[in-house]
């Protein structure tokens, strides 16, 4: 069986080029390990093998961060990794974001696993925990010795194929990615436990901390709506019949732009509602509910409006991650600027 | 009030010529059963399938489930205001056959109809998948109202339900568990050094397919209001809702509230259980407002020290749940919320649509968001036509050879947000 091929990643000082007079040390590879790449590759084993390392300077990475990372990839296609280790970088700040931004890059890039290791603080862990395992080691170099083994596991679990364990368990950061098991008591016998603990003062766990919600302010209001170019977007589900873009009737992975010139307004025979999370009877007999083309028709021609956009944009909100609706929205949003829209109608259902 | 429940265990299920409970089997004749469907004449065809733990069987798109029960002694019929006249019940002697269920499956109603696999990989997220099922797949009449076809089948199902729960009637009964709540002040004295607990039922009726009925009353007219737990028992909360399967409260699951059923096996040990607050879920601002207000100046007045607060539905509910959190929090009663989460197929993004900084303690009844794989079931009871559009499946969910592809959330009651199953969610 030939052995798993490997690529680590170390900065200019962990590759033992030099200290910070070597930070703007543009990438470079050489093959074979280096440092660190000791402890790895003997945590390993013998069925892997670090084939190639590649170094970059840390302030170089974070200057150039585009530049750094084509070049970081161009340099280690020829040697088709199947396993990608980053540092790790302890409390390193610079490091540990070139770390995670690499591991990233290569795991996307390349679709094989990769992964690194940080101290709990280093701003790289909560940059890049979502997006990668990342195993928690101690705070400086000295905890080498202890962070590689884990690494290590880690890795060839991944390769394998094999279940990850909880975070305590296989020693990587936590990264908010909420997982399936079957617990061995219900979920009322658990609430009633809770709940007794907590009238008693006694410590008790949450099974969800709260996560952080992004609040978006809202926009400065507009002085002048006859000068506005308004534009309707709805998370209602409304699409062409056909749904043309087969958006989802929940947990929608993409929305629609759909054109309404010449419409005076949304027609029955023109348009349904895809949605699956609320009763579309009455929608569907008058579409005008959600995208209330009518109304703003009428409002463009008397004037009280500016223009309005010949276009509304739909998905469906129901169940719809909050991941894929930023996805949306911040493109949704370049597209509604670049066409020159000042005032946005939501229409909600 | 006080409740015996009478529980006449079920192993079986068979086709008779009289519906009745021999030795753990239940018989139903089938023909009767049809008739009794057909006496509404929105229905225009009716059939009864039967569906047992472990075969090869896959139901869709189901509507409802409810276990057959009886009343024995006691004021009230069951299912009051729905099937039956308006009557308080909760009282005297009801029996139960636990074990059994009455399943209503057919044409889609809305989107929210779900998927219940008897066997394979996908049955261990459904609680219906171990019960002995009387499935009745339904034909609404041409161009029937969708309104009036829920409301057909939603008769229907508690017709039969109770015309099964007849048979146990006169069974006696594997076992029986008294329930008990007293008047408020003798209930706070009985056991006056426990602490006094309560629990906030939040019903979903964000209407237009999502409405839960009380004595009849749509849950989205009430105000909140104090029920004893054991009128819950009789059937005086029946579902009407499409919500999302995997978080639907069934007319079952009503039945057989799992905090109410934990609350009371703690009752008088270490805990004073003192009874429910009802309240609802509507989409206006104004009416969440109202109802958190009254939420939580009822559980200030009944002297509750903590309370369980459940939910039915995602998203829009998350709300009201928060808002009942904060506001029976900032009473200075403590909380303990049940959910279930929707954080993307990925996992990575917020459980919930809202939160507070009082939801400290909260239990997850899993992630309804996971994609799983359904393999093929021998025989289809009710039709897969609807799989790609309803909550859980997309374009491509169902395959040519009959296997599925879809979120988790597709299965009828898999992720409960009243802590019935053992599912749950943790961070990775």
């Amino acid at each position: 069986m030939s052995k798993i091929k490997v690529v680590h990643y170390l900065n200019q000082f962990f590759a033992q080029i030099g200290g910070e007079e070597m930070a703007d040390m543009e990438p470079e590879l050489r093959e074979g390990l280096i440092g660190p790449g000791i402890a790895l590759q003997q945590a390993l084993g013998a069925d892997y093998e670090i084939v190639a390392t590649v170094i970059c300077g840390d302030n170089y990475f974070g200057s150039n961060l585009e530049e750094a990372q084509s070049r970081i990839l161009e340099l280690i296609k020829p040697y088709s990794p199947q396993l990608f280790v980053a540092g790790p970088a302890f409390n390193a700040g610079r490091y540990g974001v070139a770390c995670g931004t690499i591991a990233t890059a290569v795991e996307k890039e390349f679709g094989i696993p990769a992964l690194t290791g940080m101290y709990v603080e280093n701003p790289g862990v909560e940059m890049f925990k979502k997006d990668l395992y990342i195993i928690e080691t101690a705070n400086s170099a000295a905890g080498m010795r202890k962070a590689m083994p884990k690494i290590a596991t880690l890795a060839k679990k991944l390769i394998n194929g094999n279940e990850i364990d909880l975070p305590a368990e296989d020693g990587y950061h936590e990264r908010g990615i909420r997982v399936n098991y079957f617990h061995d008591k219900r979920g009322s016998t658990r609430a009633v436990d809770m709940l007794l603990q907590k009238v008693k003062g006694e410590e008790y766990q949450t099974e969800y901390p709260m996560p952080f919600f992004d609040r978006v302010p809202p926009a400065t209001p507009i002085i002048d709506m006859s000068k506005a170019k308004v534009a309707i977007v709805s998370s209602g589900g409304i699409v062409p019949l056909g749904n043309p873009d087969r958006i989802e009737s929940s947990s929608a992975t993409k929305f629609g732009k759909y054109d309404v010139t010449g419409m005076d307004r949304m027609s029955k025979d023109d348009f349904i509602s895809i949605h699956g999370g609320y009763d579309t009877a009455y929608i569907l007999e008058d579409p005008n509910l959600a995208i209330p083309l009518d109304v703003l028709r009428e409002m463009e021609k008397e004037g009280q409006i500016g223009e309005l956009a010949n276009y509304f944009y739909s998905t469906t909100g129901t169940g719809t991650s909050v991941g894929n609706a930023e996805v949306f929205g911040t493109e949704i949003g370049k597209q509604l600027l670049a066409d020159g829209v000042t005032a946005v109608i939501l229409t909600s259902t | 009030m006080k409740l015996e429940l009478g529980k006449i265990l079920i192993q079986d299920v068979q086709f008779g010529a009289k519906t009745e409970v021999v030795d753990r089997t239940l018989f139903v004749n089938k023909e009767e059963i049809i008739e009794l469907v057909l006496e509404d004449d929105r229905l225009i065809g009716a059939d009864v399938e039967l569906a047992r733990p472990g075969e090869s069987v896959r139901i869709a798109p189901v509507k409802d489930v409810i276990e057959p029960r009886v009343k024995v002694t006691g004021g009230g019929v069951l299912f009051p205001g729905m099937i039956n006249k308006v009557e308080q019940v909760g009282s005297g002697r009801t029996h139960a056959l636990v074990g059994a269920t009455v399943i209503t499956c057919g044409r889609i109603v809305g989107f929210q109809e779900g998927l219940i696999d008897m066997s394979g990989p996908a049955a261990k997220y459904c609680p219906f998948s171990e019960t002995n099922n009387v499935v009745l797949v339904i034909e609404p009449a041409d161009n029937l109202e969708t309104h009036d076809y829920e409301t057909a089948g939603r008769l229907a199902g508690l017709k039969v339900a109770a015309y099964i729960g007849e048979a146990g009637k006169n069974i006696e009964p594997d076992e029986v568990v008294v329930y008990e709540t007293k008047p408020l002040l003798e209930q706070a004295l009985q056991y006056p050094d426990l602490p006094k607990i309560g629990y906030v039922h939040m019903l979903q009726s964000q209407g237009l397919l999502h409405d839960t009925y009380y004595y009849g009353v749509d849950a989205k007219q009430l105000v909140p209001t104090f029920m004893y737990p054991t009128e819950i028992m009789d059937g005086a909360i029946v579902s009407g809702n499409c919500v999302a399967p995997c978080d639907k409260v069934t007319t079952f699951h009503h039945l057989n509230n799992p905090i109410i059923e934990d609350l009371f096996a703690r009752h008088g040990k270490d805990l004073n259980f003192m009874g429910v607050v009802l309240t609802n879920e509507n989409v206006f601002l104004a009416d969440k407002d109202r109802s958190s207000d009254m939420t939580a100046k009822l559980c200030e007045f009944f002297g509750f020290e903590g309370v369980i607060i459940s939910e039915e539905g995602y998203g829009n509910p998350d709300t009201d749940l928060m808002m009942n959190c904060q506001k029976v929090s900032q009473k200075g009663i403590k909380v303990v919320l049940i959910t279930d989460e929707f954080p993307g197929r990925d996992g990575k993004s917020q459980s919930l649509a809202d939160t507070v900084d009082e939801a400290d303690a909260l239990v997850s009844c899993g992630n309804g968001n996971v994609i799983i794989n359904f393999p093929p079931m021998e025989k289809v009871i009710g039709t897969l036509d609807f799989v790609e559009t309803m909550i859980g499946g997309y374009e491509g969910s169902l395959k040519p050879d009959g296997s599925i592809e879809a979120e988790l959330q597709i299965v009828i009651a898999s992720t409960i947000a009243n802590g019935y199953n053992k599912l749950a969610a943790r961070g990775h």
